[in-house]
């Protein structure tokens, strides 16, 4: 693997086994994160976005899921190249937190109701550092200064009712970076938040990403939290990546229909003259998992679907030039505006 | 609608004055009231007829509790609620049913607003049998068919249940409940909020294509000020309890004048990576509504605050033709 990369997923495969049949929430989904880069990977519900960041983390709950396929090549800080999808349990254990860290939509879900934050961060401090709990409180309150929390040593004792949305979530942000990870996994860790406190979360993101450089793989639906955070963005539908680009050609040349319908339905306040349109919406809706549409899973909802040709085989990840890929068989004929619309 | 004379065009269909609801907080073995949780302190608001009204805010703006208050599904605590120049305020029960034929609301959550046991039919057709409209069952199958149709799903589908449609689908059946009782008058409470982003177009359309076909008013509550923006005629923007800003859709987006709303649109991630602008990041929370902030309940977050900010609650004045705001600062560069 390249010096300058520090994960590489190749061909993943999710699969639920459930009564009614296999899901497979994850098939075949390949991307790469560089060092101290920011990965977006975009979907609707049901696309398999959280289903990725949770196989990261070896965080699938089997049964009845299993990564079931494809490598998760991720270099450790200790410098070694490990492939995630192998690692044993014992191992998985060591990169969780230390290497790897996560936050989660929901602050008062995922923080312990009946610990105290400060023992909360200590607890990762104490396991992968070694450090006696002392130092650790020590460092938990540092922690809760960098992410901007007023009085850290008082709020140590605090319980996670007695804080609000966005303070919750910044204790999170100071849970996850307490051991440097060099990988940080954000899976929709604004949209439960007001806009005025997701903005002080992307900026404290922003701003600590820059201090610590470490990379973030940033899972959302929010195409504005996309193009504030990204580097590069993947685009998921339906378990597949369907387009992958840095984030300027995603939204500005955007190849795949899916990723141009999505960003036609977005509201857009920035366009002075869209006001009181209509809004360009995709038709449909998302498949039954269960039951996917054969050939390209999008082709019941896109305008440029083609009988005979984009139901028969799912089409492949092509490099459309630049490292900008796009899982379409009429891509060069839709951008030469050649292809005619259903 | 061209013949229409203009001064029925604006003539007010819901009026709201000095309305106010304060939430008890009891406490002590004798549960006495030791506190309230001021909601909604002293709206004063009018829809249009045929107007989209946007009320925005962030959580604990007591947007929501105005939407309930107005179709009296909480009791106000002070304050006048007038529909069609009929003060509502304290109507009794038996008369209030006739008022509520009038005015209907469709939920966010449509997972939860819609009664599992029941089938899509009798959800639509419950608020016919309520209000005792369509009088045969064959006149109400008809008008769920036509219902069904309206709102975009399969006449067919009339005998499935809630958890064989998907959230999008869902939200039609919401839409179409309301409208069962043909009323003149719809709370949307954050109608989109819960759908993905692609069938968050299809309703905010569909809500758009009824409003136009059926002349319906409607006063339409969400956080997210972008789909607001779309859909709305004028927008009222709440912050813990009070509007603050309230104007034309245009106006208000192009040129808000309280701070609160400029930091609010600063706040917004647009979807466009080349963009540079500069964000007003607010610091800190919403303060608790329970003991709100003296004067102006925005000042301990706002940029501009000056002293006499905390002494003075600024009223809603006019500032220009139709734009009001709630500030005493009218010297602040770009906002006035």
């Amino acid at each position: 693997m390249d010096e300058n990369r520090l994960v590489e997923v190749k061909d993943l495969e999710v699969h639920f086994f459930t009564d009614d049949g296999v899901v497979k929430a994850v098939d075949g989904v390949s991307f790469h994160i560089n060092k101290g880069e920011t990965l977006a990977v975009v979907g609707e519900s049901g696309s398999g976005k959280s289903v990725t960041s949770l196989a990261m983390m070896r965080l699938i709950p089997t049964p009845p899921g299993k990564i079931v396929g494809g490598q998760m090549l991720f270099r450790g800080k200790d410098g070694k190249l490990r492939d995630l999808a192998k690692e044993d349990e014992a191992t998985m254990r060591r990169i969780r937190g230390n290497d790897i860290a996560m936050i989660f939509q929901e602050p008062m879900t995922s923080l312990n109701p009946v610990y105290t934050v400060g023992d909360q961060i200590a607890e990762a401090i104490v396991l992968h550092q070694g450090k006696s709990r002392k130092e650790a409180l020590e460092q938990a309150a540092e922690m809760l200064d960098l992410v901007g929390i007023p009085e850290p040593r008082k709020r140590l004792a605090n319980y996670p009712h007695q804080m609000s949305g966005g303070m919750r979530q910044r204790v999170m942000i100071a849970m996850a970076l307490s051991c440097n990870p060099s990988l940080l996994i954000a899976d929709e860790p604004t949209t439960a938040l007001d806009v005025t406190i997701q903005a002080q979360i992307l900026e404290l993101m922003k701003k600590l990403q820059e201090e610590i450089g470490m990379s973030i793989l940033f899972i959302t639906h929010n195409l504005g939290v996309v193009a504030e955070m990204a580097d590069r963005v993947v685009v998921m539908y339906a378990g597949r990546a369907v387009e992958e680009a840095d984030v300027v050609p995603t939204f500005k040349k955007p190849l795949h229909p899916y990723t141009m319908g999505l960003l036609n339905s977005v509201p857009r306040l920035d366009l002075a003259a869209a006001h009181q349109q209509r809004l360009e919406a995709i038709p449909g809706n998302v498949p039954n998992p269960l039951d996917l549409p054969p050939g390209c899973a999008f082709h019941p909802r896109c305008k440029f679907y083609k009988p005979g040709l984009c139901d028969q085989e799912i089409p492949a990840l092509q490099d459309a030039g630049g490292g900008h890929m796009v899982r379409c068989v009429r891509w060069a004929e839709i951008e030469r505006g050649e292809a005619v619309e259903a | 609608m061209s013949a229409v004379v203009p001064e029925v065009a604006t003539r007010p269909l819901v009026e709201v004055e000095n309305l106010k609801k304060w939430f008890p907080i009891r406490g002590g073995v004798l549960s006495r009231v030791v506190a309230h949780v001021k909601a909604v302190n002293d709206v004063s608001f009018a829809v249009k007829k045929g107007e989209v009204l946007g009320l925005v805010g962030e959580s604990g703006s007591g947007k929501t509790t105005v939407g309930r208050t107005i179709l009296r599904l909480i009791e106000p605590t002070e304050g006048t609620i007038r529909f069609d120049g009929v003060d509502i305020t304290h109507l009794p029960k038996n008369q209030l049913r006739a008022y509520r034929r009038k005015m209907q609301i469709i939920f966010q959550d449509p997972f939860a607003s819609l009664n599992p046991r029941m089938t899509v039919g009798d959800i639509i057709a419950e608020p016919l049998v309520i209000h005792n409209l369509e009088g045969s069952p064959k006149a109400r199958a008809e008008r769920v068919a036509e219902l069904l149709r309206m709102v975009g799903l399969n006449p067919d589908h009339v005998r499935r249940y809630p958890h064989e449609f998907s959230g999008g689908q869902r939200q039609r059946i919401g839409i179409a409940r309301a409208l069962a009782v043909r009323p003149e008058f719809i709370v949307a409470d954050e109608p989109v909020s819960a759908l993905d982003v692609s069938i968050q177009a299809q309703v905010v359309n569909l809500l758009q294509d009824l409003k136009e076909q059926l002349g319906l008013t409607i006063l339409f509550i969400a956080h997210d000020l972008a789909v607001v923006e779309y859909i709305s005629d004028r927008v009222a923007v709440m912050y813990l309890g009070k509007i603050m800003e309230l104007a034309t859709s245009k106006e208000l987006y192009r040129n808000p004048r309280h701070p609160y709303t400029e930091a609010l649109l600063s706040a917004i991630p647009m979807p466009d990576p080349t963009l540079r602008r500069e964000r007003i990041v607010l610091q800190g929370d919403i303060p608790s509504p329970i003991n709100p902030p003296s004067g102006c309940v925005f000042r301990t977050r706002c940029r501009y605050a000056i002293p006499e900010c905390a002494q003075v609650v600024p009223e809603l004045k006019e500032v220009a033709p139709g734009h009001f705001k709630a500030c005493i600062r009218d010297d602040i560069p770009g906002l006035s």
